[in-house]
């Protein structure tokens, strides 16, 4: 495959899941090329893998740190949201609808006078769940069907690559739209099946061409020569050297799918009322801008936050496992 | 070159079949296509009967499928269950969406590649930085989000342009829904730009050019830029199908009576030939927009042949 056609699939491939993948795809091809250990011996004297060498690197930046502590609030606020607030979200006093910030209730009312803050907190723990969960189900199959693909090749190799091509040719948004409009169920599930169902083929690809540089390698060479099994080969040799750009490209793509659940839910798609997620909460507050921007600015604001720091999570990471973009 | 271009045709068949059987299946098997027509009742089930008949809902579903495509290439995308005919709706939607999507396009070229080429001469500096910690801001910012905030402030809080678009849908008032519209791409454009132009400054045909005792600009737009505008060019071409499927947040947002609106209506009010017509176009768009690209390589690296 010469140079000229390899560019475009990648390309398509940021592009389908809100244009992300861009800041992953290079390591597929970058990253794999650092041998094992090459950060040469550590000060004191022992060989450094490539994980050590990375979290040295992460520990001492900035953009790591922040944007891992702001991602482990979202974690804590999620799990126990009533250590921070001591209402209910979905306690609401009409009459007190669309009012600003007044004491004990700092964001303010929304359009149904439900207290905003309460609401914010509450919803956090839709995006966190819905962006762990379904970046869990992406790697695992994504990963397994990439890996599988890149390692053995053949007809099942061109098969997989159709179908990713086929995905890619379907609108991420249009395809929610149409898939969950049908759907009654009131839970995170449909959205994270829905998400894992298109986001797959992204991963796969990533993970195919990871595993096809890892298995080139002489290591790999050697251990098949010594009688090694396929599986032992898969998990012993090839996915240890594999698995980094999978790692970053997971990162980043759990932030996408935080914006893409609150895209969804924005559209009436996603998760409806009473469920609380900040895409909710967003698009009832859009007819309300006039009067009460708060109610849209608080969960805009706590939205773009999240997805940022899983972003800056993902690009931190990169940048420690692929020290040759420096 | 022809030998390519007929190869990736035959190449495109395939994923065309995949793609819009897939969204078929998806509209047929998980919606009741009949449930939109009776309104919000329910239809009797003798009414349901003769429906299904006479949109051949009956048949089972490939053979639908089959009798489509096979509509759908004589020019006859069936019509919509209020009467109106979906090419109509077609021909009313795509020229208002192929305006937002150039204008996106062009927000994309001019300020995404001058940024992308400012930054890239000056990495490490603070207008690098900078610009790179915004792109990853307008990167995280949901376009919805950005759509609502701009629209907040320069339409409503500023009164700069009119908050919602007339249904004709004018250049001038789709600026701004195009810049929401470009904003995530833009951000991407800029990085791309600028990782390329850093990566082939280096180059040796840029330091002959320098040595040659060229002026500064035209180093950089002749030999710097034209060879680093190849992934750029990759992105922007795949980026066309993406947004004119993404301009449904968009058209939402801003009121504009485009594609997105259409496919926004027709599923809601599960409206099987209206949905599935947009997307088979929105597919071809797609797969013609990558061809393109493709053969503007060979337009654009004079190293690239296609035998």
């Amino acid at each position: 495959m010469p140079d000229g056609r390899h560019e475009p699939e990648q390309a398509i491939a940021g592009t389908s899941m809100g244009g992300t993948m861009d800041l992953g795809v290079d390591e597929a091809e970058t990253l794999e090329q650092r041998p094992d250990g090459a950060g040469g011996p550590g000060p004191e004297g022992k060989p450094r893998s490539l994980w050590s060498d990375a979290w040295r690197d992460l520990r001492r930046n900035p953009v790591f740190i922040i944007s891992a502590l702001v991602i482990l609030f979202l974690v804590f606020i999620s799990l126990w949201p009533s250590a921070i607030t001591s209402g209910s979200p979905l306690k609401c006093d009409l009459s007190k609808a669309q009012q600003g910030s007044q004491s004990g209730h700092p964001f303010g009312f929304d359009g149904q006078g439900c207290d905003v803050y309460t609401r914010t907190v509450y919803g956090a723990r839709t995006s966190v769940a819905v962006g762990v969960l379904a970046t869990l189900g992406v790697a695992v199959l994504g990963s397994v069907l990439g890996a599988l693909a890149g390692f053995f090749g053949g007809v099942g190799d061109s098969v997989l690559s159709r179908i990713t091509d086929v995905f890619f040719a379907i609108p991420v948004v249009l395809g929610g739209l149409v898939l969950l409009s049908v759907i009654t169920s009131n839970t995170v599930w449909p959205v994270i099946g829905f998400i894992v169902l298109l986001g797959w083929p992204q991963l796969s690809r990533i993970a195919r061409g990871s595993v096809i540089t890892a298995k080139q390698n002489d290591y790999v060479q050697a251990a098949r020569a010594l009688g090694a099994s396929n599986s032992r080969l898969v998990l012993r040799h090839i996915a240890p050297n594999a698995i980094a750009p999978v790692i970053v490209v997971a990162t980043i793509a759990l932030g996408t799918y935080i914006a893409l659940e609150a895209t969804l839910s924005y559209l009436g798609v996603g998760l409806k009322p009473p469920s609380v997620s900040w895409g909710i909460d967003i698009s009832a507050a859009s007819p309300y801008i006039r009067n009460a921007p708060h109610a849209l600015l608080w969960p805009s604001g706590a939205l773009a936050i999240t997805v940022l720091a899983f972003i800056m999570l993902g690009d931190a990471v990169r940048d420690a496992l692929d020290p040759k973009l420096r | 070159m022809g030998r390519y271009v007929v190869r990736r045709l035959l190449q495109m068949i395939p994923v065309f079949i995949g793609a819009t059987l897939l969204i078929f299946l998806m509209v047929n098997v998980m919606g009741d296509p009949i449930a939109g027509l009776c309104g919000e009742r329910q239809c009797d089930p003798a009414t349901a009967a003769r429906l299904e008949q006479e949109f051949g809902l009956d048949k089972p579903v490939w053979q639908q499928y089959l009798t489509y495509m096979g509509n759908v290439f004589t020019g006859d995308f069936g019509t919509a269950f209020n009467g109106q005919e979906v090419t109509e709706l077609m021909a009313t939607a795509f020229p208002v969406t192929i305006r937002l999507t150039l204008i996106a396009i062009l927000f994309e070229i001019v300020i995404g590649v001058t940024l992308g080429v400012v930054t890239g001469l000056r990495r490490g500096r603070p207008v690098d930085t900078g610009v790179l910690l915004l792109t990853l801001v307008v990167i995280s910012v949901p376009t919805f989000v950005t759509g609502l905030l701009l629209q907040l402030l320069l339409g409503v809080k500023w009164g700069w342009i009119r908050p919602s678009v007339s249904s004709e849908a004018p250049f001038d008032e789709l600026i701004l829904p195009g810049l929401v519209l470009a904003s995530v791409s833009l951000a991407y454009v800029t990085r791309l730009t600028r990782t390329s132009i850093a990566e082939n400054r280096r180059s040796d045909y840029v330091r002959t050019a320098v040595a040659k005792g060229l002026p500064r600009h035209r180093v950089v737009v002749r030999h710097l830029l034209r060879n680093s505008l190849i992934p750029v060019v990759t992105f922007i071409g795949a980026d066309i199908g993406f947004l004119m499927g993404g301009a449904i947040v968009t058209e939402r947002i801003f009121n504009i009576h485009g594609v997105g609106y259409q496919l926004y209506q027709g599923i809601l009010r599960q409206n099987t030939q209206t949905v599935v017509g947009f997307v088979t176009v929105l597919v071809l768009v797609f797969l013609v927009a990558n061809l393109i690209v493709d053969l503007l390589y060979a337009v654009l690296d004079p190293r690239i042949r296609y035998a």
